[in-house]
């Protein structure tokens, strides 16, 4: 019996929204890190943003709904802690997505470049975190609109 | 005991600290001073109880006896706890659960950061992972502290008052004891006393960025660690943490 390949598995996994940041997908943010198979069962190995993102398990669950829903049966959802996550990963698409939708990108530099709104690059941290983990809370100070930064690490 | 028994307390230690500090500062959760500040300590209540699950669900798993993360934070009580005394402390005001966390934070970075090089690649993966969120933390408790301690006369005397107040529940964090010795043999995990050099090199700086004058005093209380003298504190916690769990056993939503 011939199954998917790897390669159309990952397109597929790149139209799993992430829960909490819709426009970009699991694929963008970087936390798929394996697509195999083994004989007749796929392993997707998934690993973790933040140790407690209550995201997690529900990224897991869209997986394994959307792999169904392609009609593959034997699914193995593995969990990989090492290399642990980094924003390096996102990729350059999901960066620009998350840009238009109004969230900064993270910088190496652990600001944002600029307002994701406005554009100036005339901003201010308000706070280390925001709505979730993953993301800071800065502001503008040319449009003064609050905005959230997604935290480099 | 076995290095497998030492490795299974061992294990509790990590989880319980991250377990009970996590518990302590989700007590925040809608009191804080401002709204910025409420979320910063519910975001890092969250991490440090998804630090817990890594840490608890590894000591199941090292036990054997099928008890996972959650069996063993909600069904064991406070003789069976094995976190430090410092992080059961209660909360104060906003400093001195500020001044707790920071004395916590560079504590458990400097930890996780020689725990990387465990021989034992499953502990070495768990502090890779969470070394990275609480080196954050640390960064944000340590501006924290600087801000408040070198702030206005009044929050200087509450910093100082933290601190004082906090510092005899320091010197537990680097006692060693049988299960520390196991372990440094094994390569598994340092010999806490040897974390108390890059320990006082951090804070004394922080605190004097702060304006602080770190107490005289060598005092230590213990018993947190070895489970065997936990405050009063800890079972107050744990009638909150654990009330749904024990009232109805198993129960699942």
């Amino acid at each position: 019996m011939t199954h998917p390949s790897a390669e159309q598995v990952w397109e597929w996994l790149d139209q799993v929204p992430d829960p909490e940041i819709p426009v970009i997908s699991v694929v963008d943010l970087g936390i798929v890190r394996n697509v195999q198979w083994e004989d007749d069962k796929l392993v997707i190995t998934v690993t973790p943003t933040y140790s407690g993102c209550p995201a997690t398990s529900i990224i897991n669950l869209d997986i394994e709904t959307a792999l169904r829903g392609h009609g593959i049966e034997k699914i193995e959802l593995k969990r990989q802690l090492s290399p642990a996550w980094t924003t390096d990963w996102l990729s350059t698409k999901g960066a620009s997505k998350l840009e238009k939708f109004g969230i900064a990108p993270p910088q190496p530099a652990g600001g944002p470049s600029r307002c994701p709104r406005c554009g100036s690059p005339k901003v201010e941290k308000v706070s280390q975190f925001g709505s979730t983990p993953c993301k800071a809370h800065w502001r503008c100070l040319e449009c003064l609109e609050p905005f959230d930064y997604f935290k480099c690490i | 005991m076995t290095r497998d028994e030492a490795l299974f307390q061992f294990l509790l230690r990590m989880g319980d600290n991250t377990l009970v500090l996590g518990h302590r500062i989700s007590e925040w959760c809608g009191h804080a001073p401002v709204l910025e500040e409420d979320i910063a300590l519910a975001n890092t209540a969250l991490d440090l109880i998804g630090q817990t699950q890594l840490w608890l669900g590894l000591a199941g798993e090292v036990e054997g006896k099928d008890r996972d993360a959650d069996r063993l934070a909600f069904h064991r009580d406070v003789w069976d706890f094995h976190n430090v005394l410092l992080v059961e402390m209660p909360n104060g005001d906003f400093g001195q659960t500020l001044m707790r966390q920071f004395l916590f934070d560079a504590w458990h970075s400097i930890m996780l950061g020689r725990l990387q090089k465990s021989a034992d690649h499953r502990v070495a993966e768990i502090a890779e992972k969470t070394g990275k969120e609480v080196a954050y933390h640390l960064e944000r408790s340590a501006d924290t502290v600087v801000g408040l301690g070198d702030g206005t006369p009044e929050s200087h005397q509450r910093m100082q008052a933290a601190l004082d107040y906090l510092w005899p529940y320091i010197g537990e964090m680097f006692a060693s004891d049988d299960i520390d010795a196991e372990m440094a043999s094994a390569g598994i995990a340092p010999d806490p006393a040897s974390l108390r050099e890059e320990y006082d090199a951090l804070v004394t700086k922080v605190l004097s960025d702060a304006t602080l004058a770190i107490p005289q005093s060598t005092f230590s209380h213990k018993g947190g660690k070895a489970g065997t003298h936990h405050s009063e504190h800890l079972g107050h916690l744990l009638t909150q943490m654990q009330w749904l769990q024990r009232a109805y056993p198993d129960a699942t939503w």
